[in-house]
């Protein structure tokens, strides 16, 4: 069962290098194609990692990987769909070909990057991996070319550079920590270093630890680090936008997870707990209350972004088997929830031709379908039952309140409600208020309804009933982060 | 007591100190020029040290890393930066949002900190003195300093390179036995993230029509 991880490593990239010769239309073929096989072969994937690790050269795979796997498949294959649609309004500018060209070839590099970073077999690399993720989306929110992406592609290539050159010193100094017992030939392959993780050296570890957290807390979107993140989610063009926030952002934790695993093995859980449980709230906090005075429909979302990581960082910190799930379906919940949700934002910003919350009225008349989707996706986001989400927090909560983290789960649930009001208050006003005669009504495409419906069925599904193979590999991702099984 | 060091250690810690001193003087520099100059001698003191490194431990895939590191961060990114200011037509770099004096005086002190605090973790190394370590911190604490206060896109694009500098310095010290090939990641890694900050470097002037960032203000909320 080792073929779909090199396939897994191989298609989309293969996409990419074809989307440089051919048209824009054999291209959104080709990707939608690539992104079909992608999500299979991360589906293939779910069986055998819940049975245990598996290897071929420099990949490994993983119940953990495989859940991070599963959230990019799934937003490359519903971006892929959405884009369509999406580059067909572009199409009377002068040089669209050039742009399609170059969307193309960097949606399928951009995914490409995201799905190899959870199937590297090391810290080394997938640093290298998640730098790489850097640089491509880097190129991608500054694809617009207007005054804001250029701001924001520098503002992001700088900042999250920076804090993977953190990321790097820890990666260091976690080579220097298991050098002291594995000797100076090892190469940070996870599983050595899990199974050494009790005889560690404690200060190198603890060192590495935070300076993970900092460096890939950046990119993650962690509050104070996450200054990048709102611009570039709101200038990118709104497939990238979903795929930052449904992906990289989870990608990026994913590198945070490896390092808590380790520290949860050399420290004990007291002193990594802790780590989390600042930032997480810190995140939290910050995103809930910049989400009640937003008047950027994407800024919106983005700050929402930085609220569902912090509701990660906070479930991890709980140290409970049943938080880890939590955090791990919360994690293919918000791909989902997220994705969708910038997806239809996209169509309104399109039909309004503004980001401007305020002046986004009467989406229910303008789009009768997009308009709706958009409103259920965010109360599906905020927690509402039947969401995938609703199931995910519970989950988290009941596992802090089971380990006697009450004050974290108290916060936990209020800052979730207060930024539940910053969402549910704009957006409901977008769709329901009257107004806005001015704009006609009429869905553009098709193409940019599917995908959020598909987004829409998906967070139902795993609020209602999870399928039973993903449930298995959900309790075994969280058991190998709870010390249990590698 | 204190032992006094050996000709070894001492010549190592020179050198690293070396590394701090021209993250310094970049702080001060006002030429575009200058700054991407500087940071092609930054980064040769880091190669010297790899080889000297090399040489007296017995690691000869150090070489090869030197020698992978003079070719990409002293000729190719200082000439593919050179190149682009050429094109830019801009000499010198706007001022910072403080004084070149304030700002030194900062970086002495986040340099002073980030140097005691690692000292105090007590990490020894087999190959170089720990105070080498501590440099290494303090020279990647500096050049935050570089990058925030300085309002234009080359010197923050040399701040993050020279941070990449320090962490390559402290990766001398405690991870000179790191597998080549981990090395050699990193530093492909670096070529991408250069090129990707050169076309961003572009696009920016494009548009601008300046160096400087002092226009991006449009963002926030």
């Amino acid at each position: 069962m080792t073929y779909p991880m090199l396939l897994l490593a191989l298609v989309p990239l293969v996409t990419a290098a074809l989307c440089v010769v051919v048209t824009a239309r054999v291209a959104g073929a080709l990707t939608i194609a690539s992104s079909a096989i992608s999500l299979a072969l991360a589906i293939a994937l779910v069986g055998p990692a819940s049975r245990g690790p598996i290897h071929l050269g420099i990949l490994r795979a993983d119940a953990l990987s495989v859940v991070f796997l599963l959230a990019t498949g799934f937003l490359y294959f519903t971006t892929a769909l959405y884009s369509v649609g999406y580059l067909k309004g572009e199409a009377g500018s002068p040089h669209f070909h050039t742009y399609a060209r170059r969307f193309h070839v960097g949606i399928n590099l951009f995914a490409w990057s995201m799905l190899c970073a959870p199937l590297m077999d090391g810290l080394a690399l997938l640093w290298v991996a998640i730098e790489v993720t850097t640089v491509i989306s880097a190129l991608l929110v500054a694809i617009e070319d207007t005054d804001g992406a250029t701001e924001a592609a520098w503002k992001y290539v700088l900042i999250a550079s920076s804090g993977l050159g953190i990321a790097l010193l820890a990666t260091i100094f976690m080579y220097y920590a298991g050098a002291q017992r594995l000797g100076s030939s090892y190469d940070l392959s996870f599983e050595p270093l899990l199974a050494a993780a009790r005889t560690l050296p404690v200060a190198p570890v603890r060192l590495a630890f935070v300076l993970a957290v900092l460096g890939y807390g950046t990119k993650v979107g962690l509050v104070p680090v996450h200054t990048w993140l709102p611009d570039a989610h709101a200038e990118a063009p709104t497939p990238v936008s979903a795929m930052l926030s449904g992906s990289l952002l989870a990608v990026s934790f994913y590198a945070v997870i490896r390092y808590y695993e380790i520290a949860v093995g050399a420290l004990g859980g007291q002193f990594p707990q802790g780590v989390l449980l600042v930032f997480g709230v810190a995140s939290l906090l910050l995103a809930s209350l910049y989400l009640l005075g937003q008047q950027d429909v994407k800024r919106l979302l983005a700050y929402s972004s930085v609220e569902h990581m912090g509701i990660l960082t906070i479930g991890v910190s709980f140290g409970a088997p049943v938080a880890a799930a939590g955090v791990l379906l919360h994690v293919l919940a918000h791909a989902a929830g997220k994705g969708g949700a910038f997806m239809g934002a996209g169509v309104m910003v399109r039909a309004y031709r503004t980001k401007d919350l305020t002046r986004i009225r009467d989406g229910l008349r303008v789009l009768p379908w997009s308009a709706p989707l958009f409103l259920l996706l965010i109360f599906g986001l905020s927690g509402f039952p039947p969401s995938g989400i609703f199931r995910s927090e519970f989950q988290i909560v009941a596992g802090g309140l089971a380990n006697g983290h009450h004050t974290g789960a108290v916060l936990l649930i209020v800052l979730v409600t207060v930024a539940f009001i910053g969402l549910a208050v704009s957006t409901t006003r977008m769709i329901c208020a009257p107004g806005a005669d001015d704009i006609p009504a009429g869905e553009p495409s098709r193409w940019l309804i599917a995908p959020v419906l598909l987004c829409l069925a998906a967070l139902i599904l795993l609020g209602v009933h999870p399928p039973a193979a993903l449930s298995d590999l959900l309790t075994r991702a969280a058991a190998q982060m709870s010390g249990g099984a590698a | 007591m204190p032992t006094s060091p050996g000709l070894y250690a001492a010549t190592a810690n020179t050198i690293a100190v070396g590394v701090l001193l021209v993250e310094f003087l970049m702080l001060r520099a006002s030429l575009f020029r200058a700054q991407v100059r500087l940071y092609a001698v930054q980064s040769l003191i880091v190669c010297v040290l790899a080889v000297v490194v090399a040489a007296t431990h017995d690691l000869p895939e150090l070489y090869v890393l030197a020698g992978l590191s003079l070719l990409l961060k002293v000729i190719v990114v200082p000439v593919v930066v050179l190149r682009l200011l050429r094109d830019a037509d801009v000499e010198i770099a706007g001022s910072g949002v403080i004084g070149v004096a304030s700002e030194v005086l900062l970086a002495i002190v986040v340099a002073g900190f980030g140097f005691f605090a690692i000292g105090h973790l007590h990490l020894s190394s087999s190959v170089l003195p720990t105070a080498a370590l501590s440099v290494s911190v303090a020279v990647v604490l500096v050049s935050f300093v570089l990058m925030i206060a300085r309002s234009d896109v080359v010197s923050q694009a040399i701040g993050f390179f020279s941070l990449e500098n320090g962490v390559s310095l402290a990766s001398l010290v405690v991870a000179s036995g790191l597998p080549l090939i981990l090395e050699v990641a990193f530093l492909f890694d670096l070529l991408v993230a250069v090129v990707v900050f050169g076309v961003l470097m572009r696009v920016h002037h494009g548009r601008t029509d300046t160096l400087s960032t002092a226009g991006l203000t449009k963002l926030k909320g």
